[in-house]
């Protein structure tokens, strides 16, 4: 091979990424003005003020060293202690309980220590739009499976099994989802269980937004009979604690498979942020008045912002849990990009466009309701406004 | 949700905004627009609504002069009534905005805006320490006001987030 024979240095699984839609529409909207964001994936509340002392309070006693690889064990009995009162599943902190940088890193890390390349993870879409992406870089293949809109985006038994093949190993959920806020109810996942236990697969359980159910109690998958034992609980503080900067998240599972992801975390991040745990400590301990302050709002404006929707005449299904609203534009005849970029010029508000989030995305758009009510308002009026030029 | 949890909602609501529209109020809280008027009426028959009022920082009203005074008030109660006479001989000055009964080292809490420190000097030597009931009175003039009915009155509420995130 002669010296000047490579076009590129980079891996081919990172060429061959597409970079996330999301990204564009943040380019178009973060060069306008008076944009009203609907697009934000993150909490409006600013991290609990006890919490942010708590952090500062263990910066003051001078804890700025490296923790345990898989976290301070304070912070990991409190996890365990968490999920037993919300939960009644058992995990043990020092074998059970791994704390990451954000629910990505955990993510990534289980990912990589359950894949061998041409493995393949369904992932259900619509979906978070790194869960196919971080199974790509694991070595895996995603196997995309699309949702009914009419079922409420709910993965349905039949279409998980048709994706089934040998090379199947293992299942990303969410619930709630994002994007739709969709929320799978104990029988919808037991029904699931049912075909993870047949075919004797692996699940990775996304229940960032756990906390926020708004009509009926959370079900973690881990708690449906059999499937703590195959299942990997992924969770963090950004989403109920308003603390997305923080980067702090954590993964609850069988011993082998922490221990494995810690071997990972080990060698490439070492340890999350000191400061942080400390703060996650104080958010688990004492904040379950502002997490439910924070709620009831959130549902506030969630049916203020269906109601809106229904109003102006888009279908729009009321949303059991996190923040986003997912309503369908397909009555106006735009895909969803041209919908959320001629919204975004002409009326300066930023939504995600559904097909970001994979093909049964498209069609709807993503808007988010963690936002102030009066900038909800206007972004209504502003929505109303657009539909009646067109 | 019981009636009852929907008038506290509402109250909140009302609470951090008075000025919300009863259309926002009943979508937010899935009520009908009659079922909300009608709670808040009832509310407000029952007093449980006492008032609707505006917080405003009035430092940064141009050419406003206004002073604020906490006085702690020691008083001997009366008989039959405890404090609740004197407290209301209190209340009904109208430059008083509140009185509160306290434990500790004094009984009553009173709270007074007035135009200029003199007129606050005025109102404790001509007013109120010549009550019957009035041992002693000590005041606190107010210096600068950081949070009032929790309102942050510097507050920064900038969004601080990025326009478009995952």
């Amino acid at each position: 091979m002669s010296p000047s024979s490579k076009t590129t240095y980079l891996s081919k699984t990172v060429e061959q990424l597409q970079p996330s839609g999301i990204r564009r529409f943040f380019d178009l909207a973060s060069k306008m003005d008076n944009v009203i964001s609907l697009g934000v994936g993150e909490p409006d509340f600013v991290t609990p003020w006890n919490v942010i002392e708590a952090s500062f309070h263990s910066l003051e006693k001078g804890y700025t060293a490296y923790t345990a690889n898989a976290g301070m064990i304070e912070l990991r009995t409190r996890i365990s202690a968490y999920l037993k009162k919300k939960y009644q599943v058992d995990y043990d902190p020092e074998e059970q309980v791994i704390v990451t940088v954000g629910a990505s890193q955990a993510i990534d890390l289980a990912l990589r220590a359950l894949i061998d390349p041409g493995d393949e993870v369904i992932v259900v879409e619509p979906s978070f739009v790194s869960y196919a992406p971080a199974v790509s870089l694991a070595g895996g293949i995603p196997v995309k499976v699309d949702t009914d809109p009419l079922q409420q985006f709910k993965l349905e038994p039949e279409l998980l099994e048709k994706a089934i093949t040998e090379k199947t190993k293992a299942i990303m959920l969410c619930s709630p989802n994002n994007p739709t806020g969709t929320v799978l109810s104990k029988d919808e996942l037991a029904a699931i269980a049912a075909v993870v236990k047949k075919y004797d697969l692996f699940v990775l359980s996304d229940e960032i937004y756990g906390e926020l159910c708004y009509d009926e109690k959370h079900t973690s998958f881990s708690q449906i009979p059999e499937m703590k034992e195959r299942t990997l609980l992924l969770s963090g503080f950004s989403k109920a604690f308003a603390m997305t900067g923080w980067r702090l998240g954590y993964a609850v599972g069988p011993s082998e498979i922490i221990k494995a992801m810690t071997k990972i975390h080990q060698y490439t991040i070492m340890s999350a942020p000191t400061m942080a745990q400390h703060a996650a400590i104080e958010a688990l301990d004492h904040s379950e008045t502002s997490v439910q302050e924070m709620k009831k709002s959130y549902r506030q404006r969630r049916n203020f912002v269906v109601k809106e929707f229904r109003e102006m005449g888009l279908n729009c299904y009321l949303p059991g849990g996190a923040f986003y609203v997912f309503p369908s534009i397909q009555k106006t005849g735009f895909t969803s990009e041209e919908f959320a970029e001629k919204l975004l010029q002409e009326q300066r508000v930023a939504v995600v466009p559904g097909n970001v989030f994979g093909r049964s995305g498209e069609g709807y758009i993503r808007c988010s309701y963690a936002t102030s009510l009066k900038q909800l308002d206007e972004a209504m009026k502003r929505i109303r406004a657009f539909l009646q030029t067109i | 949700m019981t009636v009852n949890d929907k008038k506290i909602e509402i109250l909140e609501l009302l609470e951090k905004d008075s000025r919300l529209e009863v259309e926002k109020i009943a979508k937010m809280t899935d009520l009908s627009v009659e079922e909300t008027n009608q709670l808040i009426s009832e509310m407000e028959r029952d007093h449980i609504i006492a008032g609707y009022s505006t917080l405003i920082d009035w430092t940064k009203v141009l050419d406003y002069e206004g002073v604020t005074a906490m006085i702690d008030v020691k008083v001997t109660p009366t008989r039959g009534v405890g404090f609740d006479k004197v407290a209301e001989r209190i209340y009904r000055f109208p430059e008083v905005e509140a009185v509160y009964l306290m434990s500790g080292a004094y009984d009553l809490s009173v709270l007074i805006e007035a135009k200029t420190m003199s007129d606050i000097g005025r109102f404790v030597s001509d007013k109120l320490s010549t009550l019957e009931s009035v041992l002693s009175t000590t005041t606190h003039f107010v210096l600068k006001k950081y949070k009032h009915d929790g309102i942050i009155f510097e507050g920064d509420d900038d969004d601080k987030r990025i326009m478009v995130t995952p």
